[in-house]
């Protein structure tokens, strides 16, 4: 397949994601939308390492593999963020019983 | 190398140790202690000098480098003493006329506190070896050196009384025209710096030949503009009469005998670039005449004693400007020489007179002191003789020798400096008149308190009066003895004799006789005036005279007050509007953008995240449209 559907795809679930962050106040909802972003740059990764492996394995069969590597950095961060993150929504909802991120602001006081 | 010239630098250290001595240990010296610090070290100058001179006469001369003192790159300037036949002559003058001023400062000053007494002293030890650094420094950046220390001294010692605040102004004005002079100097060394690579007497004369006229010509205007103020010519000369507030021997020895000196010297010594540009010479010329007929008609009407004598300074430096236009330049240091001798005698024997009189100057409240202040009275007369050219006094003698050389170069010059030459007698016959004859004007207080001064008072006077009467004959003119031109003969090595066949003997007598007879005119008329002097109102061009052609003013309303005018618009415009404005704006934007920047830390998390896209999308598109 042409790499540009790829390259569409993760724009398109790029800006999902930008624009749930933006736009929703459930902080899980964000939550989500991040991922969303992170899943849409591995894919962009995973796509452009298939196409310089492809171009370059002749010469060297480990051609484009970088690219593979950086996505599961990216999935251990991701994941390593989520157990942070929900716990740290988790003792919102404790304290506020509210996970709306606007009531977070009190912070500023 | 003779075994005096390794002893050279001990010339200026003597002096220089006196004055840290003085200086350091004032509070704690007695005063007759200081005395002799002072003169003592001025004495062993003086003493190494006359050795030095010996050698020099047998025809050693020698340039004495003591260590480098600059190098920059290829520039290298030695720390080194020339002794030739010019400085050791002004070696002598220096530090000979400056201990008689010393000995006799030894008592016109006891009435000075102690500290004060021995702050004077180490002053003029200092001013002593300012001005032997001067004349014998071996380039031009060791004699700039010696340059500033000089008008350093004039500056302190001008100040000496320094609780009189119309003092200190004087002696401001002194550093301030002084310091306009300095930096022609100043500019015309880093010109020859640039021009020749290297400040050294010897290098500079050598090339000057072969450099480009107009280059030279800078130069020497430049070094004339230092000139002028160190030797008070027009238009700076206003300092050196406002100089006599200070103590009237350092009138004497820096405002008459030395210091106002030192421009002579150094056109002298440069004579060998003076001589290449005619433009130079005739500019030196004018500038000394005008100056000359200047300062001698203003020298007609003024009434203080010391006043008298500083403009009739001004006009007998004007005189040897003259002959240094003319190329006389011998003839300019044989003035220098003899002017010295009397001028110091006359400044002494005024100081005298003001010490009989208890502070007073004014010679309207004089008259007949000729009674009670004999040899200060026979002396002054001498003196007054010298200067105005009577004939077989040193001054008839230099004075003829400046006239001969102007007649034979410019008539113009010449027909000034004949009439300078009269004014001359006319107006210290006044002040010999007014100051020693006729009837006693003072108060009863003043008349009673009378007296001749102390011995070493008068015989500082006495020994100046003998060189006054006999200086002359070390330079008899060609007409009255044959080879008699002993000190241009001596000076010959450092200033080239004139290769211009010499004036008839009898145009040469005619002159020496049209000379005298002016003067004793003069003379004359001035004994037919003021022989029964009264005071009164003077008006019309006498008022104008009095008031010194109203220089002063004129230089106040052309350059003090406009300067002052910018000052006051400097610091209502520049200071309070304009940086005012810039200091006070950049502050009010701080806060304003402050003010304004803080409504952007709102707290909600969604437009944090919306002003980050938004700047990365920036950032995309101007990485994107403004790639090079």
């Amino acid at each position: 397949m042409r790499i540009e559907y790829y390259i569409y795809l993760s724009l398109a679930l790029f800006c999902i994601g930008i624009v749930g962050v933006l736009t929703r106040r459930n902080a899980i909802i964000i939550f989500m939308c991040i991922e969303l972003m992170l899943n849409a740059t591995n894919l962009l990764l995973v796509a452009f390492s298939k196409m310089h492996h492809l171009a370059g394995v002749a010469k060297n069969p480990n051609a484009g593999i970088d690219g593979q590597l950086f996505v599961f950095f990216i999935m251990v961060v991701a994941a390593a963020e989520v157990s942070v993150g929900l716990a740290i929504i988790v003792m919102m909802y404790r304290n506020i019983h509210s996970v709306d991120i606007n009531f977070l602001n009190r912070l500023k006081h | 190398m003779s075994k005096v010239f390794e002893f050279v630098w001990l010339v200026p250290l003597l002096p220089f140790i006196g004055f840290l001595l003085n200086g350091l240990l004032r509070n704690s010296l007695s005063k007759s202690m200081t005395g002799i610090i002072g003169c003592g070290t001025v004495l062993g100058s003086f003493i190494i000098s006359v050795m030095l001179f010996l050698e020099v006469k047998d025809g050693h001369t020698e340039i004495i480098k003591l260590f480098n003192f600059i190098q920059v790159g290829s520039l290298s300037i030695p720390f080194s003493f020339q002794v030739d036949q010019l400085s050791c002559l002004f070696l002598l003058i220096i530090t000979g006329i400056g201990f008689l001023i010393h000995l006799y400062s030894t008592s016109y000053m006891h009435e000075e506190r102690s500290g004060h007494f021995a702050r004077y002293f180490s002053f003029l030890n200092l001013f002593v070896f300012s001005m032997l650094l001067l004349v014998l420094g071996g380039n031009y950046v060791i004699m700039f050196i010696g340059w500033e220390g000089v008008g350093l001294c004039s500056y302190l010692l001008i100040g000496y009384w320094f609780k009189n605040n119309e003092y200190n102004n004087a002696a401001k004005k002194a550093f301030i025209m002084n310091r306009i002079g300095d930096l022609g100097f100043l500019l015309a060394v880093f010109w020859m710096i640039n021009q020749f690579g290297s400040v050294g007497f010897g290098d500079i004369f050598s090339r000057a030949a072969e450099t480009d006229l107009y280059i030279i010509t800078g130069i020497t205007l430049l070094l004339f503009v230092g000139a002028t103020g160190k030797s008070a010519q027009i238009p700076l000369y206003t300092w050196l009469p406002d100089a006599m507030a200070g103590p009237t021997p350092v009138s004497a020895l820096i405002h008459a005998a030395t210091m106002v000196t030192a421009g002579i010297y150094m056109i002298a010594r440069s004579n060998a670039l003076y001589s290449l540009s005619h433009l130079s010479q005739d500019i030196v010329a004018y500038i000394g005449a005008g100056t000359a007929i200047l300062a001698a008609t203003i020298a007609l009407k003024q009434n203080d004693i010391k006043k008298v004598l500083a403009y009739s300074t001004v006009s007998q430096l004007g005189y040897m400007f003259m002959a240094l236009g003319v190329g006389a330049y011998s003839a300019a240091v044989f003035h220098v020489m003899t002017h010295a001798f009397f001028k110091a005698l006359l400044f002494l024997g005024s100081g005298s007179v003001i010490h009989a009189m208890s502070g007073e100057q004014d010679i309207t409240r004089m008259g007949g002191l000729s009674k009670k202040l004999r040899i200060t009275y026979v002396t002054f007369l001498i003196g007054t003789l010298a200067i105005a050219g009577f004939p077989f006094f040193s001054g008839f003698f230099s004075k003829d020798a400046i006239l001969l050389a102007a007649f034979e170069h410019n008539k113009i010059i010449y027909g000034i400096a004949l009439l300078g030459a009269m004014l001359t007698g006319f107006y210290m016959f006044r002040l010999l008149l007014l100051t020693f004859h006729g009837s006693f004007r003072g108060t009863e207080e003043q008349k009673h308190h009378l007296h001749e001064s102390p011995a070493t008072m008068t015989i500082p006077l006495l020994f100046l009066a003998i060189l006054s009467l006999a200086g002359g004959f070390v330079e008899l003119p060609a007409a009255v003895s044959e080879g008699g031109n002993k000190l241009s003969q001596f000076l010959a090595p450092v200033i080239p004799l004139s290769s211009e066949p010499p004036v008839s003997h009898s145009t040469e007598w005619s002159l020496m006789a049209l000379a005298t007879g002016l003067v004793f005119a003069a003379v004359l008329f001035a004994f037919y005036k003021y022989r029964k002097y009264t005071p009164g109102e003077t008006t019309g061009l006498g008022k104008v005279l009095e008031n010194k052609w109203y220089v002063d003013e004129l230089y106040d309303s052309i350059i003090v007050k406009p300067l002052r005018w910018l000052g006051k618009k400097g610091l209502s415009f520049l200071e309070n509007d304009v940086i005012d404005w810039i200091v006070n704006g950049v502050g009010k934007m701080v806060q304003l953008g402050g003010r304004q920047l803080r409504l952007v830390q709102s707290g909600q998390v969604g437009s944090y995240v919306l002003l980050m896209v938004i700047s990365i999308l920036v950032f995309f598109a101007v990485q994107f449209f403004f790639r090079k």
